[in-house]
């Protein structure tokens, strides 16, 4: 009897707290109108950034396409006249893309980013795919301050063995020999 | 002549009333529900999202009307109108404002209780005539659960008919000038409450639809305009059980200023009704679905015995002459 009791006094006091819901404030985000602010690191369209001086920083390793599960990017590695490797051409499926971010964790020199921008419509399929001059970006995205070439120890036009940051002179083992 | 036109303004006004009533229900429940839930509900289309009712008429009547060919044709298309039709029938007793009733039945009460009998017919031939497991399921649930919820809801009234000694229900709103029936019948009112919910099926007790075991139940074959039938027959339900509520416990179309101005009856009997539709569908909003045998042992357990101690007290204290 007690028990029975108890449990109308429970389901009386579920019924007031919901009711009690009516004073409260409501979690929706009322999209259009509205936007919900998205942290810098979701994962939205995708990006090709430059280093600090304006060059690009891809170098064509091709380890975003390889991580890629969907294959939705390509690529064409070549270099310039100063031995420096670039993408010809760098081409994102984005119809196909599932933004799961795993290009940007494959990549070596910071190049490319995933943004919080996911308004993509396109009323032509052949619209979603991007080419180098739609991903390429003016800024640095994410990561401030980062150029592969300046830190690692290959020698490009105008750098030669050594001269990177935090990189010793070659040492000419020979002299060492006792 | 004027009487004859004074009578077929106030039939087709109920008609029409009720019928809206039922319809606005479908925004009014996802508004009231979503507010109970924090959030939001329909609110893009037309001024607050008014105009969804609207969108959900079109929808529903274009869509296609589909007989599954292993049905019973004859009375898979018959069910769905058996139940819209009981339930208006019931609005016709309902005094709606002093004097403004469709037709005053001496036998009101039983009358309502009757119809609302024959709507389990709604339901046991839906699920019969869909061939199908889940709504037989839903079916046989339904009939089990509107028939031994039938019998203590009409228990749960005798004990005003027998404090008013009448069974019209014009009779029982102008007894209740100095004081509603809830007080004196309270236990009545309670066993009244859940056994109308039961008699809906609405949630809690919507066991005959359950859709996370049944997909729906009894009208799970049904599509287009036949399903919005038995939409349009709960929404009645739900919205005569709030106005028997209003009218036979909480004194109709009495309220202030009526006896000057007559007209605000029905405003006081619109307000009424709406507090309890608003309160079921906050129970909709807030309790879980029981098991079926939990509401078997709630209905004749719990809610039998009590309606019967209700109407053996009442019976012995009008005898007495103190009620």
């Amino acid at each position: 009897m007690l028990s029975a009791l108890g449990q109308i006094g429970s389901m009386v006091r579920t019924i007031w707290m919901v009711f009690l819901h009516a004073f409260h404030k409501r979690e929706t985000i009322q999209y259009p109108d509205q936007v919900a602010t998205l942290s810098p690191r979701y994962k939205g369209r995708i990006v090709l950034t430059r280093d600090p001086d304006g060059a690009e920083r891809c170098v064509a390793c091709y380890l975003c396409s390889v991580a890629c599960p969907v294959d939705c990017i390509s690529l064409q590695a070549t270099e310039d006249e100063h031995e420096r490797r670039y993408p010809a051409f760098f081409r994102i499926n984005f119809s196909r893309c599932i933004f799961c971010g795993y290009c940007e964790e494959a990549c070596p020199t910071y190049a490319i980013q995933l943004t919080p921008d996911f308004w993509m419509s396109e009323y032509n399929r052949a619209s979603m795919v991007y080419e180098k001059e739609h991903l390429l970006i003016d800024g640095q995205g994410k990561y401030h301050g980062y150029n592969f070439y300046r830190v690692a120890g290959v020698t490009i036009g105008g750098k030669g063995k050594g001269e990177a940051e935090r990189e010793f002179p070659p040492v000419d083992v020979r002299t060492l020999l006792p | 002549m004027n009487d004859v036109l004074t009578q077929v303004l106030v039939t087709v006004g109920v008609l029409l009333g009720s019928v809206s009533i039922a319809a606005s229900l479908i925004f009014i429940e996802r508004r009231l529900l979503a507010l109970w839930q924090d959030r939001y509900g329909p609110n893009r289309v037309g001024p607050f999202g008014l105009l969804q009712v609207v969108a959900d008429m079109v929808k529903i009547f274009t869509k296609q009307d589909w007989v599954p060919p292993f049905a019973d044709k004859f009375v898979f298309i018959l069910a769905p109108s058996v139940i819209v039709a009981s339930v208006f029938m019931s609005f016709s007793v309902i005094p709606i404002a002093p004097g403004i009733q469709v037709v005053d039945l001496n036998i009101g009460l039983l009358f309502i209780l009757g119809m609302s009998s024959l709507g389990v017919y709604s339901v046991i031939l839906a699920g019969w005539s869909s061939n199908s497991k889940y709504s037989l399921l839903g079916g046989l649930r339904g009939s089990a659960q509107m028939l031994s919820y039938e019998v203590f809801m009409g228990l749960s009234l005798m004990g005003i008919v027998a404090m008013v000694g009448s069974f019209s229900l014009t009779d029982i709103v102008e007894a209740q000038g100095r004081l509603w029936f809830v007080v004196p019948q309270f236990f009545g009112f309670l066993v009244f409450m859940v056994a109308g919910v039961a008699e809906t099926r609405r949630l809690p007790f919507d066991l005959p639809e359950a859709e996370s075991e049944l997909i729906a139940g009894f009208h799970s074959e049904y599509s287009g305009m036949k399903f919005g039938m038995f939409y349009v027959g709960e929404y009645l339900g739900v919205t005569l059980i709030s106005m028997l509520i209003a009218t036979l416990f909480f004194g109709g179309w009495q309220g202030p200023f009526v006896s000057s101005i007559p007209a605000l009856g029905l405003l006081w009997f619109l307000i009424k009704t709406f507090a309890f539709i608003s309160f079921f569908i906050l129970l909709r909003g807030s309790l879980a679905r029981p098991r079926f045998d939990q509401l078997m042992d709630l209905g004749w357990k719990v809610m039998l015995p009590l309606a019967l101690l209700n109407l053996t007290v009442t019976g012995a204290l009008v005898l007495a002459g103190v009620l």
